[in-house]
Formats: structure tokens, C-alpha cells, sequence
């Protein structure tokens, strides 16, 4: 009997781990990315200004929803993909997953002060404050401190596949923040609202709301993989110019 | 459609400051963030042209 490995077609699984062929891949897959942020983009922007009816609870002030909890989503959800980049680079010591973990941390370190902004900006008018200490907001505050202090340590480190490896062994640590945030409502009493969205139960919202919600948070992701397919670009340009064809 | 006028639709019900603070900071970060990124790849494929 041949041995079920040599039957398997021989495709390199790790053909586009390389920067080589990863560069010139991830600059044709940007521009569609782009156009379908920008569509969902704007579709979800007239959903949730046009579409989606008025709270009855918290009159027009409830609208921050559209961008808090799509923002929100991604602070955590580019977290984890970042830290399984950065795991996969320790295992498999690929360059390509080092790049990506460091071309994703901006753009998560970004939707994260954007989460804390606007729920700043929602929690004045619905609760009297900007910010209170409670569980939700501090642990989101602690993962903002995890992506700086991701970047600052890679940043501060000159050979840069140390960099990435020290990078990716704070990453990992990071991530038991990641279900902390998410069940912080749950676990603890805080002032912070019970997720909107979750898979057992049926969603606490208009149909409208939730679907002007899905779409801007499905722009957020299309403009998160093409902001990172963008920046691991420069990356490799900076780090391996061969591979990006600038010699 | 629940605008009776533009006034209204920029007012949001009182929590314009507030409903336009959030959409316009998240609109900005992602804008400049963008722009700075299709910079830099431009100024690399200006130089990819001037070798080639």
C-alpha cells in the first residue's frame, strides 16, 4: 500500500508564508478589500441613519451603537488574529507571521481608543459620566495597553525577528484579556450593558438596528484587511526589499 | 424616513455633539490611517516604476 502522504497532491502549504509571493498577492487583494469597506461602508451608514428607527429609551444617543460595537468587535477580533500570527511564528519560525502580528497591532491599537471613544462619547449622555472604573471599560482600557505595549517592545528591539519573537510571547500572554472583556458583563455587575448580539439568544434589537450594525462592522473588517494587507507590504519593502523587488 | 428637515437630522434629538463626535473621530482615524498607508505604497510603486 503507498503511504497516504505520497498520494496527497503536493501543494506547499507554505507557498505564500513566503514574503516573495505574498507581496505581490496581498497588493491585488487591497484595492478589493477597499471597495467592499466601501460598500458595506456606506450601505450600513444610510441603514443607520435613514433605515433604523429611533430608541425609544435613549431617543438619538443610541445611534453611537452602529460604530461602538463594530469598533469594539474588531479590538478584540484583530487582537486575536494578531496573537495567532504571532503563536504561528513561534512555531513554525514563518517571516511572513511576525510581519503580519506587527501589520495588524496599529489598526487594533486604533479600533480599541475608538471603542473607549465613542463609548466615552455614548456613556455621558446614558449613564452621566465619560468613563467609570467598572469591568468592561477597564479591561478594554488594559487590552489599548496591551497593543502599545506590544508596539513599543517590538519597536525598542533592533533585530527584528527577536523583535517578533518577543513581540509574540506578550501577545499570547495578552489574550486572557480577550474573555475577560467579553464576559466582564456577565461575570461581574458592571454598568456596562449585557452583549446586544450573541448566538443562544435572539438579538435585543430591531431587525434594522441589527442589520445597519452587521454591515458597518462588516466594512470594519474589510477596511482592517486591507489597512493590514497594506502595511505588511511596507513592511516587507522595509525588511526583505528583495522580496518586494526593490533591490 | 424620520427627519422632518436637514436642522433635525444634525441635531440628532439633542445628542448631535455627542452621535456626530463619535462618527466623525472613527471617520477620521480610519481615513488618516488609510491615506497614510496608500502614501507609502504609492511612493514604493513610483520607485518600482522608476527601475523598471
Amino acid at each position: 500500500m503507498k503511504n497516504p502522504v505520497t498520494v496527497l497532491p503536493s501543494i506547499n502549504w507554505f507557498k505564500y508564508s513566503s514574503p516573495h509571493s505574498f507581496y505581490p498577492l496581498a497588493g491585488r487583494m487591497v484595492p478589493w478589500f477597499l471597495a467592499a469597506a466601501a460598500l458595506f461602508g456606506l450601505t450600513g451608514l444610510y441603514v443607520a441613519f435613514f433605515v433604523a428607527p429611533t430608541d425609544f429609551q435613549q431617543g438619538e444617543s443610541y445611534r453611537i451603537i452602529f460604530v461602538h460595537v463594530p469598533a469594539a468587535w474588531m479590538s478584540m477580533f484583530i487582537y486575536l488574529v494578531m496573537a495567532s500570527w504571532a503563536g504561528a511564528g513561534l512555531v513554525f519560525n514563518t517571516r511572513l507571521s511576525g510581519m503580519m502580528a506587527r501589520a495588524l497591532a496599529p489598526t487594533g491599537a486604533m479600533f480599541t481608543f475608538l471603542a473607549l471613544w465613542t463609548g466615552a462619547l455614548w456613556g455621558k449622555p446614558t449613564w452621566g459620566t465619560w468613563w467609570v472604573w467598572d469591568a468592561r471599560l477597564t479591561s478594554e482600557l488594559i487590552l489599548l495597553f496591551l497593543y502599545i505595549g506590544f508596539l513599543s517592545l517590538t519597536a525598542a528591539i533592533e533585530d527584528e525577528r527577536r523583535a517578533d519573537r518577543a513581540g509574540a510571547v506578550l501577545a499570547l500572554v495578552g489574550v486572557v484579556n480577550i474573555p475577560i472583556i467579553y464576559f466582564s458583563v456577565v461575570w461581574w455587575n458592571t454598568l456596562h450593558q449585557g452583549a446586544s448580539v450573541s448566538l443562544k439568544s435572539a438579538p435585543k434589537m430591531a431587525t434594522t438596528m441589527l442589520i445597519g450594525m452587521l454591515l458597518l462592522a462588516l466594512a470594519f473588517w474589510m477596511y482592517s484587511i486591507a489597512a493590514a494587507l497594506l502595511r505588511v507590504r511596507s513592511i516587507i519593502r522595509e525588511r526583505e526589499p528583495r522580496a518586494a523587488g526593490e533591490d | 424616513m424620520q427627519w422632518g428637515s436637514w436642522a433635525e437630522f444634525w441635531a440628532m434629538g439633542g445628542y448631535g455633539l455627542y452621535v456626530w463626535g463619535s462618527f466623525a473621530v472613527t471617520l477620521m482615524c480610519m481615513a488618516g490611517e488609510m491615506a497614510s498607508l496608500i502614501t507609502a505604497e504609492r511612493a514604493a510603486r513610483q520607485r518600482e516604476g522608476e527601475q523598471a
